[in-house]
């Protein structure tokens, strides 16, 4: 695989062919803040926490997607890119119904701890509060639209590695939504497989275990590691001794 | 990215007796009162506190009337009455530093999950269908406010000049966003400080 060399921030950087600008970065200790990504996972480019300036362009790239050139020179920290990345959390908390101090995942969700990292400490646009559902009809788990926010990941993980494709995307804009099957109760859907896939990587309170009351649910991501270097490396090895198996 | 007030309140020290002490209010607007035991929690801090500065409003104050000449306060709960509009406008015309006390006067929180719901419909739910009489809710009956249309942040009415996330912020983080206003210093709150929720 050819060996690629490019510029970030003032430094340079060598990579592989391939390699997205978020790999990269992350592999030289860059952080910027992610949402829709998740290693494992196809990427999206929804969220747009990860753009990065790309010299000699006026247009910021999400970095997720974006594959690494031989030549390129990125800023990931400008000025203009904290305050877009400022807004883009202010509009996401102010889209939906984040109230984080009821919520299943308030101190493990990655929106609330994003905003405290980034220090969004208030919103400055009017919030939408719009009227959404709980739908508590499957037996184990519960969908609450008014924490999602679109990320997606539900739809990758059930699809790219569970490989039902019950979630998908309906509406548009404003008015997307998450659904189950042909937007139905997801407790009536016939592809789900109840393997809680999608509420482990859910990055919210959205999906989340019946049950499970204010700041009581956890997620753990391991068992998405576990499959794909299963899957495609026929690798089978239990992390920490065996200790930590998973859920 | 830290916020930074634009207004700083005048410097105190403990040891100069002839210093002035910081004005201090604080405020219970539509919220349930938890950050005000969260600030009761800050225990021994409160005697350095009663050093530093004079409580002139507070709930737990005896005082009718927001005075005039308030150097800090701080605003508990969200916007959610006309008497809470009054008296956040008042509030910012006679405090020179006016701070968000908690998620309620921060984000709306847990007050704004009722706006969704138009007023009138809201209280036929909660209280209409059920026993006794209550008021229209849109107009005021003298006895109880009306309610606003929604609930919103403090920030959304008055300029603030700045925020202590948090339902409720714990003591630290109090201690830490009024002890910097109390010597005339930008509110700056680490990560861990600036959570909501």
């Amino acid at each position: 695989m050819a060996v690629i060399t490019l510029t970030i921030n003032d430094e340079l950087v060598s990579g592989r062919e391939g390699d997205t600008l978020l790999t990269l970065m992350r592999e030289k200790g860059i952080e910027v803040p992610t949402l829709c990504h998740l290693d494992g996972l196809s990427p999206r480019g929804g969220c747009r926490l990860c753009l990065v300036e790309v010299q000699g362009s006026n247009r910021l790239v999400p970095a997720c997607i974006t594959p690494a050139q031989e030549g390129m020179s990125i800023v990931t920290h400008s000025e203009r890119l904290i305050k877009y990345r400022r807004m883009i959390l202010e509009l996401l908390f102010s889209e939906r119904n984040h109230i984080c101090a009821v919520c299943v995942m308030n101190g493990r969700c990655e929106l609330q701890a994003e905003a405290a990292a980034i220090g969004m400490d208030h919103v400055r646009y009017d919030y939408l509060t719009p009227q959404l559902p709980i739908d508590a009809s499957h037996q184990r788990f519960a969908v609450d639209h008014n924490r999602c926010i679109l990320c997606t990941r539900c739809v990758r993980v059930c699809d790219e590695v569970e490989g039902a494709h019950t979630w998908d995307v309906m509406g548009r804009g404003v008015n997307s939504r998450v659904i189950t099957d042909l937007n139905q109760p997801w407790g009536t859907s016939k592809s789900c497989t109840s393997c809680g896939k999608c509420v482990q990587v859910c990055p919210t309170g959205a999906l989340h275990l019946k049950g499970s009351t204010v700041a009581e649910m956890r997620k753990d991501r391991d068992f998405l590691r576990w499959i794909l270097d299963g899957r495609e490396k026929k690798q089978w090895i239990l992390r920490n001794g065996g200790q930590e198996s998973g859920r | 990215m830290t916020p930074v007030p634009t207004k700083r309140a005048p410097a105190a020290k403990a040891n100069e007796p002839t210093a002035r002490k910081v004005r201090l209010a604080t405020v219970w607007l539509g919220g349930c009162s938890g950050c005000h035991m969260s600030f009761l929690d800050l225990d021994e801090k409160l005697i350095e506190l009663a050093e530093l500065a004079e409580l002139v409003y507070s709930p737990i104050a005896d005082a009718k009337e927001f005075p005039e000449n308030v150097d800090v306060t701080l605003v508990e709960g969200a916007v959610a009455n006309v008497d809470n509009l009054e008296l956040a406008l008042k509030i910012r015309e006679r405090s020179k530093v006016v701070v968000s006390f908690g998620d309620c006067a921060v984000t709306g929180n847990v007050p704004s999950m009722r706006n969704w719901l138009p007023v009138d419909d809201l209280l036929t739910q909660v209280y209409r269908e059920g026993p006794g009489s209550v008021p229209r809710g849109a107009e005021a009956d003298g006895i109880v406010p009306a309610l606003l249309p929604r609930v919103v942040p403090l920030h959304h009415v008055i300029p603030v000049d700045a925020f202590i996330p948090g339902c409720p912020p714990d003591p630290d983080r109090i201690w830490t966003a009024v002890s910097a206003l109390l010597r005339g210093e930008p509110v700056l709150l680490d990560e861990k400080m600036r959570k909501f929720g």
